[in-house]
């Protein structure tokens, strides 16, 4: 695995991740995502339908915490996860959690974390946790970590433990690592920890760079964890103890305007679970991305001007038909304004459902509860979220990253 | 009559029997109708909202699916018929371009909503969404199935219980044969849709052959098998099948409504039936339950967590190419993807079937075809259902 670096473009990394996979043959650009799945799926697709989308990342990310369940039918199997769930050809990397989930907090002790599947709470020790990655057989892994900090109000002495004690798995992880026949190719991603705290992500920055990792796996920036400014500024001060060569993925971090905050912070990799919790709302991801201004909507909306700083608008809550935590970057389409709307659900996008289908009729598939609604946002959403990704780059390559920043965050109001 | 037989001549529909099977009743023909031809013996699947249960209509296409159903009564509830009018008809609003069959929501009405009142007018009932009353007349079924607008209609009828006896059944017979007039009058597009009539009579011969008698007298497109499958004892069941086909005239195809089990498609192919419907194999799959030449596999028990063998070693669909089933057993737990990939192997299962099953009429080895199907789907002769063995016996095709 290689990074190459062409650019940095007010703190965004242009890059290309090379000689990915078994035979190096992959590469993934950056800042650029991977692809999410449950179970080594992207949720509600089959592979027919999932391979209808262009440019699909190299990287398919899998999760300890859908997998943990299956191991004894992965050790038996024996091919790993990519021959069990039938994948195309694919970078496969392993995180500890589905961010998509919240993880109930309160199971991580000096030993242990704990992992949730369909059947409840899996409690993993690291040689457990690193026999799953055997048998799950990825390229790339992230290490165990005590990842609980991203309560509010966590206290010093928690994050200096969980800090101490991420550190701690990352060594016996390591050490079973160059042991391991399976995971002899594979990368292992060091943790950083250490809560809101700038001296503790600092810490565990130093004290991860100075062990034998491919890359860097940037955990507790969830969300809900804390304010965008803040986040900002531990994740750049953290990027600065990393070494330029070595990639830097996120966990947690989805909506597009937090995406291109971290990017300027200075992360590569971001996960791609935000489409997927755009779709089990029922909603479409609408936003606009693209900096040659559309000559329909040109005249009618002014972008915001916004602060270099990394000022964002505040997130106006749309909640008024009862969907929650819905972001200004989609439409609802269970909305009733759709059910004659004709159109796609969004001009000029490319994807499956955009070329075949109307908003209306997907509006009929959410309020009738058919299965196809959700197979049809997926593809969508994960159309969309990818076309975002690439435009970054674009705007990146082309020194345009400010007009790319006025253009996904001017709020939208309404259609 | 004069302007019944008038609207049939113009009929969007031709049936070309493409082989007799020269010992049974079977027979395999080809079915043309407005958006393209349709091989028969033909099992339709159903896509009761406009949308066939998380498979895309590219996904249905290329399992070389010709025809299937929606539900006029669901469609015709949400989004309403007049919105589907604009969308260009069910083809447009879903975007199949392929045949589409609509039933007349009769029997959604029987069947699913509590408090549905039959009277010579038509069927009254309180909607579920809005707690409305609402009629539903011949003439507005044929309106809404118009405003669809499926190349297949079927004319409103009486739905009985096929376990009730009496007096009701006959009156049931009767008016559906006065729905079927009504229908017809109804029609606005007799150029692009047609409109078949639905045999009824209950499990009385005499009354089915009543039944017969009057509605052969309209010259309507096509027939239609109804009021079985709801229960009633198989005995019953293939006896009612074997005397319709019977008096139904050759060149016109005959459907049999709401059948759809491996050994019931067989059987009836055998007694004379050209198409048939059901939803048991799309529902049957979001249950984890996957269609195979012996039976069937419950893939969420626990017995094919380590089964690392596709759902049948011998099936060509993309699901079986691709996935085993120890992995749709585990993807279960987690996500609905584990459901679209049974709904595809068990349409394919399903289609596929019929397809060898016309093979082999059209190779004049049908009867060769169905002992082997009963040998692959018992594990000994002793356990064929005793229905089945003399339903196929009384077309001359011996299995025990």
């Amino acid at each position: 695995m290689k990074l190459q670096l062409s650019r940095v473009v007010q703190g965004c990394r242009l890059g290309v991740l090379t000689g990915l996979g078994k035979s190096g043959q992959h590469s993934l650009e950056l800042p650029g995502c991977l692809l999410y799945t449950r179970c080594a799926t992207v949720p509600h697709l089959t592979q027919d339908t999932l391979h209808t989308l262009r440019d699909l990342p190299s990287v398919t990310q899998v999760s300890v915490d859908s997998l943990a369940e299956h191991q004894e039918v992965l050790e038996e199997f024996k091919e790993g996860v990519r021959n069990f769930a039938g994948l195309h050809d694919t970078v496969l990397f392993s995180s500890l959690h589905d961010s998509a989930n919240t993880s109930p907090a309160g199971h991580v002790t000096n030993k242990t974390v704990s992992v949730w599947g369909s059947g409840g709470r899996i409690e993993l020790t690291a040689d457990r946790f690193m026999a799953i990655q055997e048998a799950i057989q990825p390229d790339c892994y992230q290490s165990m970590a005590d990842g609980e900090t991203w309560q509010a109000n966590t206290s010093r002495k928690r994050v200096r433990k969980a800090v101490d004690r991420t550190l701690a798995h990352l060594d016996e992880c390591l050490v079973l690592h160059q042991k391991s026949q399976e995971l002899k190719q594979a990368e292992i991603f060091g943790v950083v920890e250490g809560g809101d705290i700038m001296e503790e992500r600092l810490r565990s920055a130093r004290e991860t760079a100075k062990r034998p990792v491919g890359g860097f796996v940037l955990d507790g920036f969830h969300s809900a964890a804390m304010d965008q400014d803040v986040r900002a500024q531990l994740i750049r001060a953290t990027s600065a103890e990393l070494p330029q060569e070595k990639p830097r993925l996120v966990l947690g971090i989805g909506r597009p305007d937090e995406v291109i905050s971290c990017a300027e912070a200075g992360v590569d990799l971001f996960e791609s679970f935000f489409p997927f919790q755009v779709t089990e709302r029922g909603c479409a991801l609408s936003f606009d991305y693209t900096i040659d201004p559309d000559p329909e909507t040109a005249g009618t909306s002014a972008p915001t001007v916004l602060e270099l700083n990394g000022e964002m608008p505040a997130v106006k809550k749309l909640n008024g038909n009862g969907v929650t935590n819905m972001t200004p970057f989609e439409m609802n389409l269970k909305d009733k304004r759709y059910q004659d709307d004709f159109r796609p659900l969004v001009e000029g996008c490319g994807c499956y459902c955009c070329k075949k289908h109307m908003r209306a009729y997907v509006h009929h598939l959410l309020v009738t509860n058919e299965l196809l609604g959700g197979v049809l946002l997926m593809l969508h959403n994960m159309a969309h979220y990818l076309g975002f990704f690439k435009a970054l780059r674009e705007a990146i390559a082309s020194e345009r990253l400010q007009d790319f920043k006025n253009r996904v965050l001017q709020c939208r109001e309404g259609d | 009559m004069a302007s019944v037989k008038a609207v049939s001549s113009a009929a969007p529909l031709a049936l070309r029997i493409v082989a007799e099977c020269p010992v049974s009743k079977a027979r395999a023909c080809t079915l043309t109708l407005p958006h393209c031809a349709v091989n028969t013996p033909v099992f339709m699947p159903v896509g009761t909202q406009g949308t066939l249960k998380g498979i895309t209509v590219d996904q249905l296409e290329d399992l070389d699916c010709q025809i299937c159903l929606g539900n006029t009564y669901h469609l015709g509830m949400r989004p309403g018929p007049e919105l589907i009018e604009k969308a260009n008809g069910l083809h447009g609003f879903m975007k199949w371009n392929r045949n589409l069959l609509t039933d007349s929501g009769g029997f959604q009405m029987v069947s699913l909503v509590e408090l549905s009142e039959v009277t010579e007018q038509g069927v009254t009932f309180r909607s579920p969404y809005d707690g409305k009353e609402i009629l539903l007349t011949p003439e507005q079924s044929i309106g809404i199935q118009n405003s669809l607008g499926s190349d297949i209609m079927m004319q409103l009828d009486d739905v009985v219980s096929s376990t009730v006896r009496g007096p009701r059944v006959e009156e049931a017979m009767h008016r559906s044969v006065r729905w079927l007039d009504r229908c017809i009058t109804a029609n606005k597009n007799p150029d692009r849709q047609n409109l078949f009539a639905i045999i009824q009579g209950g499990l009385d011969a005499k009354l089915r052959k009543a039944c017969l008698d009057e509605m052969t007298k309209r010259d309507v497109p096509g027939f239609a098998i109804g009021g079985l499958s709801g229960g009633e004892e198989k005995d019953d069941f293939w006896k009612m099948v074997t005397l319709s086909t019977h008096h139904l005239p050759r060149e016109k195809p005959r459907y049999l409504m709401g059948v759809g089990y491996a050994l019931d498609l067989v059987v009836c192919v055998a007694l004379g039936c050209d198409m048939f419907d059901c939803v048991f194999p799309t529902r049957t799959a979001r249950f984890g339950s996957a269609l195979v030449p012996w039976g069937s596999l419950q893939l969420k028990q626990k017995q094919y967590a380590k089964d690392f063998q596709p759902i049948d070693p011998d099936c060509q669909c993309p699901t079986c190419k691709r996935h085993t089933r120890a992995y749709l057993h585990a993807l279960f737990k987690s996500d609905t993807a584990a459901m679209h990939h049974i709904t595809i192997h068990n349409i394919s299962y399903q289609l596929a079937l019929m397809r060898s099953v016309r093979q082999s009429i059209i190779d004049q080895r049908f009867p060769e075809f169905v002992k082997a199907f009963m040998k692959r789907m018992f594990p000994s002769s002793d356990q064929y259902p005793s229905w089945a063995v003399e339903a196929l016996q009384s077309v001359n095709i011996t299995v025990s």
